[in-house]
């Protein structure tokens, strides 16, 4: 069903949507129905940018092992990268 | 029923874009499917479910006219913007779903715009799939006027105190004393939201406050098992469920 589980984060940045590179503004994080992955429920990004226009939207729909793969790599990259370069 | 026709009888039907005032006044599009001909036929309101409005509903609206009931699908989510049904749903999920005032509001003059129909017998069903259902059973509860109410597994029919959002600020089994209509329930013993557990606290509570209702549950189906483009696709639940839709929609809308 629909969880209605749903975290916003306003972040800044760049994606790559159907129109090209554009500007970001905000990631909404649900954990909800996805629209085309196969599986009844996933942890869903869309990258956004609402002053842009809704078709302006990175999407990534993920099975619950995967986001949790995907933390500890975006961690571990962090922390390799503030390692290397310090914390910017 | 299925492939309950003469093959020497007339068949067609017209579906269309129009627009009614919804909630607040706003212009809102709704997708009309109804049988060619003088009538007088009873009507749906088809509340979407939370991928939008979406092909499936479409078709969904298409199927019912096929069998004789002129179906309205107002597009709950005409505030968040147009776009492809996938890009508005998505925006509509990134700000925490529509608002249930706005839904009842757009389910009434859904309502209202079948009755005002010179070929509407004015005898009218809401039903929906999904947050669909939710939302069914919240209209039928707070809308006088519909004649039965058809939730295929609605989940968040039952919110714990810390899933009240201001968008959805009352759990709406706390309407049920207020329901006017007969309802036919349909789930899959599999689903986790509505839980069968769940599914049996809604029956109580209906029983309780004294409603006609028929609820029918599905073994090896979970959530949403009508959608063919999706792996929780059952094709046997989803033919039984569609019978039983029938039978129930002919007998409180005749």
């Amino acid at each position: 069903m629909c969880t209605m589980i749903v975290e916003n984060v306003t972040i800044d940045g760049s994606g790559k949507g159907s129109k090209g590179w554009f500007n970001l503004k905000k990631a909404n994080v649900s954990f909800d129905h996805p629209f085309n992955a196969q599986f009844d429920h996933s942890l869903n990004i869309d990258f956004v940018n609402d002053d842009l226009g809704i078709e302006h939207r990175v999407a990534v729909e993920l099975s619950r092992d995967s986001a949790q793969k995907l933390i500890e790599a975006i961690s571990t990259a962090l922390a390799r990268g503030d390692e290397q370069l310090g914390s910017t | 029923m299925w492939n309950d026709w003469q093959t020497d009888s007339y068949e067609g039907q017209t579906s269309e874009l129009v627009k009614i005032k919804g909630y607040q006044d706003d212009e809102i599009n709704a997708y009309v499917a109804r049988p060619n001909g003088t009538g007088p036929y009873p009507g749906v309101v088809l509340l979407h479910h939370m991928p939008g409005w979406d092909e499936f509903c479409r078709e969904t609206a298409r199927r019912f006219a096929d069998h004789g009931y002129i179906v309205i699908c107002p597009n709950l989510y005409e505030r968040f913007g147009h776009g492809t049904p996938v890009d508005v749903a998505a925006k509509a999920r990134g700000e925490g779903g529509v608002s249930d005032e706005s839904v009842v509001a757009d389910a009434k003059a859904s309502l209202d715009y079948l009755k005002g129909l010179s070929n509407c017998t004015g005898k009218v069903a809401v039903l929906g799939h999904c947050s669909g259902g939710r939302h069914s059973y919240l209209a039928a509860c707070r809308v006088t006027g519909f004649s039965a109410i058809i939730d295929y597994w609605g989940g968040n029919v039952i919110m714990p105190s810390d899933r009240i959002t201001e968008k959805q600020p009352v759990s709406p089994i706390e309407y049920t004393k207020d329901l006017s209509c007969p309802i036919l329930g349909i789930f899959g013993n599999d689903d986790q939201n509505p839980p069968p557990d769940q599914v049996d606290q809604h029956e109580e509570e209906l029983k309780k406050h004294g409603k006609s209702y028929e609820f029918h549950r599905y073994e090896g189906a979970g959530h949403g098992f009508w959608y063919y483009d999706r792996p929780a696709y059952r094709q046997e639940q989803t033919m039984d469920s569609w019978g039983k839709t029938f039978e129930f929609l002919s007998k409180h809308l005749s």
